[in-house]
């Protein structure tokens, strides 16, 4: 292979990547020893097993994603906004719109969501760590190796151009030759191990480590839409591997079961993947539901209203979400009756969905709300994605989907859910949490600009392509008529305002760190749940005493009884795991077998593989039992950080 | 962590470390029966699918299959007579009783290797055809299985040596004894679904 055809050549654009990753890298590269910042970084990052850190290496990696997929799509806006624009070419425009969904599904929302839920799930359950820390850790390497490898694509071999379906038979081996389409489906599968062990990770955790009292049904809201959503993880990531598998073996190895030769069959991979891939939406959308019903409960003064419905709806919402995926497909031409069966499967959906919409209204009834930037997250969510849930309902209707199907109206449909929920969520759920995990808020005035012009820039730019949707505009098309114009110029504007958004909040976070108080006690918003029982900075061990709970709300009652999570007559040693740099190096090498994959270069894949291996019976002769924190230590700690 | 132990019961189940990591791993296994569902129903889908290539009913052994789950199943069986001698603490039963199960896995990996060897000198390959891509891809899979459950057990065995019997020990022989069952429970739907029915068809 020719160096060449190694690196992507021939587009400014892609030119222009080039270099800011190589100026990006030289700059990290040249502080770091410039601050003699190595060591810190390898002893209190790359190696840490505290979910804190973990959680929050996710959320930086996510955001850096977000920007990825942002500029991903305000280059495709721009391509749009006029006919026969020459911003990017038909097969650039291909591959921007498979990266833009790719990562923002697998490498923006859902470790997002994680990352929010390592910090917050075992501090809302009263636990010292993850069940598996080691594990913890080694979930989130794979996470960041398989979104490296994925995003390497688009200066080395080229991207993937086949949509974030992939559908076969383009996605296949001769429609879609070289290694694009490798780099997705390498990327994916590296970083689906790392979701897989997350889920059964935090179902351990959540079964097992809750303080002693706490029953499922006291457990905090968002506990609970993470418990379900483990349970979908844990059933339908399997689904994935495996798709992704046969076609990896399809294209490298010449298997036939999704090719037009040797009686192979297309179509088994549209359902296989959304088999995995309707589940998928629900995985992003249930933490999320969770994150709202957190800050709504809080800011709305109010324990939340009908709390089993809210647990059982998601449970519901579980089930089904599992029985619905061919309506991904309605004109794939299953017949009638598989359509209805579906039809009527997807609209049930809609009502444990609506049971949530309105036990949120009925939280806020009568309440006095405290309108923070959070809480205007969570309230402009719920009109938002009830649009999405209507459209959904109209694209569930089989008959009505044959003219829905790939127009922009489903791009507007999934983009009200996936936005006004998801990110809305995540948005919502970091400035809810900044406090506890940095130690200061985030400014709230700075926070309210970034959420109007995202919430605004939001409904401009999707709300009219609805319309053009329905005026006959198909998804997936590089340039636009003349009729098409003045709904995409909208559109295009409303793209640049979310893009304004998103800037003024990193700029906030950057604000924050520099001028926001630092907080004295660990309680920012007068909260309801354990994790603000601890104090701000949370001590690397957590709780120096586990509180008993008695019912829901627990560190309300705690602090009606004046109890801390610092009793000194009841304090014993605490037992904690050591640091370890073995997962990063293990999915180094798997990274490294990975890529080597993706160009079919076999002897080096094996060479990795071995060495994963290797690594993994390295691990099994460890008997590192950890270390314990003695009381005096645990006194000292708890004695600084709560100014006593 | 947590670092809570109990007196009694078997020794697997003395930690809450253990406690969490069985359980970890029963679930663990819930995620393995997807998959394996999956590369059943893909299997089930791509039937008949041969395209020019021999079918199954032509290839396909009575007697080699029969061997197959003759081996695989009894070596179930001294696995759990393993994990019997482990409960009554006799460290030397588990060792013997391990590494003979051990040696039936490594004749049940021989049988199988020859089979896909042979079929593909009867000009059926992975590349041959949708429904012989199915059928490598999901006995090779269980093949797979069985070689790492292998070589994971090996590595156990040297840490019995080493250490003896202990909770950590004990938890991690147990965890290996479900792997193995798991694999033989799927194995026996890989008899009927795949080897019997493609023999009669
Ligand atoms: C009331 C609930 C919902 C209903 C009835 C519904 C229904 C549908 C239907 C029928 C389609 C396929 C349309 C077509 O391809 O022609 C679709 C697509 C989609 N939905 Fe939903 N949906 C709902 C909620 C959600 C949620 C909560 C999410 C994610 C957070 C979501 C994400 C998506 C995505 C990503 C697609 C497009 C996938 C693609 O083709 O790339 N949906 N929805
Ligand atoms: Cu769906």
């Amino acid at each position: 292979m020719k160096l060449d055809e190694f690196f992507v050549t021939g587009e400014p654009l892609i030119y222009g990547g080039m270099v800011s990753i190589v100026l990006v890298t030289s700059a990290a590269i040249f502080l770091l020893t410039y601050l003699k910042r190595w060591g810190w970084l390898w002893q209190e990052w790359l190696t840490t097993v505290d979910h804190k850190k973990i959680g929050i290496m996710y959320i930086l990696s996510a955001l850096a994603m977000l920007f990825r997929g942002g500029v991903d799509a305000l280059m495709m806006r721009i391509q749009l906004t006029f006919p026969n624009m020459n911003f990017l070419g038909a097969q650039h425009y291909d591959e921007i719109f498979t990266t833009h969904g790719t990562v923002m599904i697998i490498f923006m929302a859902m470790p997002f969501l994680i990352g929010l839920m390592n910090i917050v799930v075992p501090l809302q359950i009263g636990a010292r760590d993850f069940a598996f820390p080691f594990l913890n850790a080694l979930s989130f390497w794979s996470f960041f190796f398989g979104a490296m490898l994925f995003n390497v694509s688009f200066v080395i071999g080229g991207s993937p151009d086949a949509g974030w379906t992939s559908y076969t038979p383009l996605a296949g081996a001769a429609l879609s030759p070289g290694p694009g389409q490798n780099f997705y489906l390498l990327g994916l599968q590296l970083a689906g191990i790392g979701t897989l062990a997350t889920g059964i990770n935090l179902m351990v955790t959540i079964l097992k480590m809750r303080a002693p009292g706490m029953k499922l049904f006291q457990m905090p809201i968002f506990t609970w839409s993470t418990l379900v959503t483990t349970f979908i993880i844990i059933f339908a990531f399997p689904i994935l591997t495996v798709a992704l598998a046969l076609m990896t073996i399809d294209r490298i190895f010449g298997a036939q079961f999704f090719t037009l030769t040797g009686e192979g069959m297309p179509m088994m991979w549209a359902n296989l993947f959304w088999m995995w891939g309707h589940p998928e939406v629900y995985i992003v959308i249930l933490p999320a539901f969770g994150i709202f019903s957190e800050i709504i409960a809080t800011f709305a003064r109010k324990q939340l209203f009908g709390y089993k419905a809210m647990v059982w709806s998601m449970i519901l919402i579980a089930g089904l979400s599992f029985l619905v995926w061919v309506h991904h497909f309605f004109t794939m031409g299953a017949g009638a009756l598989v359509n209805s069966v579906f039809s009527v499967s997807t609209m049930l959906i809609a009502v444990p969905t609506g049971v949530k919409i309105f036990n949120w209204l009925a939280t806020l009834y009568k309440s006095r709300i405290q309108i923070t930037t959070a809480m205007l997250w969570a309230l402009a969510f719920i009109p938002s994605f009830v649009m999405g849930g209507v459209t959904g309902v109209m694209l569930g209707m089989a008959a009505a989907d044959y003219q829905f199907h790939n127009s922009y109206f489903l791009i507007a449909h999934f983009h009200y859910v996936l936005i006004a929920g998801t990110v809305f969520a995540c948005f919502a759920g970091l400035v809810y949490w900044y406090p506890k995990m940095f130690g200061h808020k985030m400014n709230e005035r700075i926070g309210k600009h970034s959420f109007w012009w995202f919430l605004i820039g939001f409904h401009v730019c999707f709300f009219p392509q609805h319309f053009v949707g329905l005026d006959g505009m198909p998804r997936r098309i590089f340039t636009i008529i003349p009729e098409w114009m003045p709904l995409n110029v909208i559109s295009t504007v409303g793209a640049f305002g979310m893009g304004v958004g998103f800037v003024i909040f990193v700029y906030n976070i950057y604000y924050s760190w520099k001028n926001s108080p630092r907080e004295t006690n660990g309680d920012a918003w007068d909260g309801r749940t354990l994790e603000w029982a601890t104090p701000t900075p949370v001590p690397f061990y957590n709780f120096a005493t586990v509180p008993k709970v008695s019912g829901l709300d627990a560190f309300l009652s705690m602090k009606k009884k004046g109890e801390t999570t610092f009793d000194e007559t009841k304090l014993e040693a605490i037992h904690m795991p050591s640091n370890t740099g073995r997962p990063f190096i293990m999915m180094g090498i798997l990274f490294f077998a990975s890529f080597a994959l993706v160009f079919e270069w076999i002897g080096l894949a094996a060479v990795g593989l071995i060495g994963t291996l290797i690594m993994m019976g390295i691990r099994s002769f460890d008997y590192d039992e950890g270390y314990y924190v003695e009381v005096d230590e645990i006194k000292k700690i708890e004695r600084t950080v709560r100014g006593l | 962590m947590s670092t809570q132990e109990w007196s009694t019961g078997p020794y697997e189940y003395r930690t809450q470390e253990g406690r969490m990591t069985i359980l970890g791993f029963w679930i663990f296994l819930g995620a393995e029966v997807v998959l394996f569902s999956t590369l059943f129903a893909t299997y089930a889908v791509l039937f008949g699918r041969t395209a020019d290539a021999p079918l199954p009913g032509d290839l396909f052994e009575p007697g080699i299959t029969l061997a197959m789950t003759f081996l695989l199943l009894t070596s179930s069986f001294t696995c759990g007579l393993a994990i019997h001698n482990m409960r009554a603490g006799s460290l030397k039963g588990l060792i013997t009783w391990l590494i003979i199960t051990l040696a039936l896995g490594l004749g049940f990996l021989g049988f199988e290797i020859y089979e896909f060897v042979h079929y593909a000198h009867e000009g059926a390959t992975l590349q041959s055809s949708a429904f012989w891509s199915a059928f490598f891809v999901l006995a090779g899979t269980h093949g797979v299985h069985v070689t790492l459950g292998i070589g994971w057990a090996v590595l156990l065995l040297i840490q019995l040596v080493q250490r003896g019997l202990n909770p950590v020990t004990s938890r991690k022989v147990f965890v290996v004894s479900l792997y193995w069952h798991f694999l033989d429970v799927i194995w026996i739907f890989i008899f009927t679904s795949v080897y019997l029915i493609g023999m009669v068809v």
